[in-house]
């Protein structure tokens, strides 16, 4: 592009922050509301829009696409800008895909109290918002593309190759698991059914995780973990090698959502093996998280954004070690169907998601408006808050699943069951007692960042940032810029 | 061209690591997930497996609009412990009319494949309208809105049953055609009493049958 604007357009990274923070606040609240359901079922008062089978799914999509999906919006146009050493591309479109992504997210939530789902998880949303999200998602991809098609700097930098993967590998699955027939406005039936439904879904569902809560968020923390330890990625070859054995084995691992099932075996088996396999570059990208952070030790007493990324890091190595022992069948014959998985998504989502999350926040905004930090203490606190609801929650979650688990399997020496399913129930409700205690003091920690958050960005606005000049010898030579397709296709 | 090398040509052209990303991340999908789907069995209705009716389907879609599937599975495992709870464990065969499949992945409460014919026609209308009259224990909500919504507002079932026939379900034109008369003076609430009654009603008896031999003991 010619006219290339002169500093970052950083606007738009601030505001995607901001949408990201309040939907993580709306998105955890109805959680919290749904956990407590489970304990005073009357809590719907009767009314439709607060039936826990319509809120629920309000709270993993407010949490996977609002509060998520706005934060890696929001990382992936701060990173890219800087590690392309250029402005975004196309930077009005960015703004489309900001605002559009939250007028999607918005109705695409009251449309689920309306009872317009297809009841596929993570996918829950109809047809038309399927096509609503297809288009954002491409144009999120031009303006990520275009810029890194601009850049000044030879080399694509690792954190890039993360948000590429999130990006292009969400828009096959999106695609892919949505074709369907359109009925009415709020209603579609699927293109596949019955099993062959439940192996697209499962193969969509299980890589949802893993590109985008996964995938992205590695990309977060392979710019912003290095930046802040001020030390260059440990070893590049393991980033190389875990990027694609990651790319490559994820895609495998769906089938163990579906052990037992009427699906083929061979497809069981293979999702096992490569659920298991899928450890390997898991922890590879752990140990690279873990050495960069480690000569930036010190560092870690008083920086709390810091704290959060290398806490997020040990809940990513637990709940990557938990999952492939959960899709072995005979941990999974247990495992399956019980609060337990609940349990395993919360030690991805708070410990990994959301605190990786809260680094990079605390991170990026004092240094977006060029202030400190309102207060340094409130964010120490915030870390504790997000730990102690963390782990109460997968702990409790972890009580519950395996007695649901065993309960439901015992039968005694007649080969007679052991226990009724109501008893089990009834027996669950100290742990989801504890799991509600558990979901308001995480609450509680990011509303306190929230507040924080507002309190250092108001009256703000992003200070002017230009590209820093590139090195000679990382240049891009001329002939280089016009082999990048997006360049020739905007000129 | 050693590794080192090869990498530096996809991590300096955004192109080819565009394409790189796209192939490797597809393989999975293409071993795996398409050969499924032209798996012959997987597609094929066992000797009693049947579309759903005007008012089951009616039914189904209004347990889908309640997110029923968020709590109860319809999959039962090939387990002793299972089999005996729930009944014969759920074959492939039975679901090839089932767009979007409901199998679950939380049992909150109880599986429900095989709930059909267990409880009767009111025991289901006192549950759904205060499931703790029935089952002091449960923690399942009510639905009151259900008894005074007719069947015929939950959707256009003629459009409904055209676009499944659109996809290979077999209905007759003359069902198609009959099927607004069907669900007039229909409650939601009886239609979807009706759904819950033929869930997994339509094994056939030689599976039936050589169900406990198969189950696993665990």
């Amino acid at each position: 592009m010619n006219n290339q604007a002169e500093y970052f357009e950083d606007r738009v990274v601030l505001r995607l922050i901001q949408f990201s923070v309040v939907w993580a606040i709306v998105g955890m609240l109805v959680g919290v509301y749904v956990a407590a359901e489970f304990l005073w079922p009357g809590l719907d008062f009767g009314q439709f829009w607060l039936s826990y089978g319509r809120i629920r799914p309000l709270h993993t999509n407010g949490i996977i696409f609002g509060f998520g999906v706005s934060a890696l919006m929001a990382t992936a146009f701060y990173s890219v800008q800087r590690t392309s050493h250029v402005t975004l591309f196309m930077p009005k479109l960015a703004w489309i895909c900001c605002y559009g992504w939250q007028v999607l997210v918005l109705l695409g939530g009251i449309s689920l109290l309306a009872g317009w789902t297809t009841s596929k998880e993570y996918a829950e949303l109809e047809w038309p918002f399927d096509i609503a999200i297809t288009v954002l998602w491409v144009s999120f991809g031009v303006v990520f593309f275009g810029t890194i098609a601009n850049r000044k700097i030879r080399p694509i930098y690792v954190s890039n190759w993360f948000f590429g993967a999130l990006i292009i590998v969400i828009a096959m699955l999106h695609v892919v698991n949505n074709l369907e027939i359109p009925v009415t406005f709020g209603k579609s039936y699927s293109l596949y059914a019955g099993a062959q439904d439940a192996i697209v879904q499962w193969w969509y569902g299980h890589n949802a995780v893993g590109f985008l809560l996964t995938g992205g968020f590695l990309g977060m923390v392979y710019y912003f973990l290095p930046k802040h330890a001020d030390q260059p990625i440990w070893s590049y070859r393991l980033s190389v090698i875990s990027f694609w054995a990651f790319t490559y084995s994820y895609i495998w691992a769906g089938p163990h959502h579906l052990h037992y099932s009427a699906i083929p075996e061979w497809v069981q088996s293979l999702g096992m093996v490569m659920s298991l396999v899928l450890l390997a570059p898991s922890w590879a990208t752990m140990v690279n998280g873990v050495m960069t952070v480690s000569k930036a030790w010190p560092k870690l007493k008083t920086d709390p954004a810091l704290k959060f990324i290398v806490l997020a890091l040990a809940f990513y190595g637990l709940a990557t070690f938990e999952g492939p022992m959960m899709a072995i069948r005979s941990v999974n014959v247990v495992s399956h169907f019980t609060d337990w998985t609940i349990g395993h998504v919360h030690s991805g989502a708070l410990g990994w998601n959301a605190m990786v999350t809260y680094g990079t926040f605390y991170f990026m905004v004092p240094r977006l408006v060029g202030r400190e930090l309102y207060s340094s203490q409130l964010a120490h606190l915030h870390f504790v808050l997000a730990l102690a609801g963390t782990l109460l929650y997968i702990v409790s979650m972890w009580a519950a699943g395996v007695s649901q688990g065993l309960l439901w399997l015992s039968v005694d020496s007649l080969g007679e069951l052991g226990f009724s399913f109501r008893d089990i129930m009834a027996g669950m409700q100290p742990y989801y007692a504890l799991r509600l205690i558990a979901g308001l003091i995480f609450l509680t920690g990011t509303i306190l960042m929230g507040w924080n958050l507002f309190m250092t960005m108001k009256g703000r606005s992003p200070v002017p940032c230009k590209p820093m000049p590139v090195a000679p010898e990382w240049q891009v030579a001329p002939k280089n810029t016009q082999d990048a397709p997006a360049v020739e296709a905007t000129a | 061209m050693n590794g080192v090398s090869l990498h530096k040509k996809l991590e300096e052209n955004a192109g080819l690591l565009i394409f790189g990303i796209l192939f490797v991340s597809a393989i999975g999908g293409l071993v795996q997930v398409l050969p499924s789907l032209f798996q012959e069995s997987l597609q094929t209705p066992g000797t009693l497996t049947r579309v759903y009716n005007a008012v089951e389907l009616t039914g189904r879609d209004i347990y889908i609009r309640e997110g029923c599937h968020v709590c109860h599975t319809q999959q039962i495992r090939p387990l002793v412990a299972e089999v005996e709870r729930y009944g014969p464990y759920s074959r492939a065969s039975e679901f090839v009319y089932d767009r979007p499949f409901l199998w679950g992945s939380k049992r909150t409460g109880p599986d429900l494949h095989r709930i059909g014919g267990k409880y009767t026609d009111l025991w289901h209308e006192l549950h759904l309208l205060d499931p703790r009259s029935v089952v002091p224990e449960s923690i399942m909500p009510a639905y009151p809105w259900l008894t005074t919504r007719m069947a015929t507002e939950t959707g256009n079932i003629q459009r409904k049953m055209k676009a499944l026939a659109m996809l290979g379900h077999p209905y007759s034109e003359a069902e198609i055609e009959a099927a607004p008369a069907r669900l007039e003076g229909v409650t939601e609430m009886q239609a979807l009493i009706v759904y819950l009654q033929m869930l997994g009603t339509t094994l056939s008896p030689e599976d039936a049958a050589m169900d406990m031999s198969m189950a696993e003991g665990h």
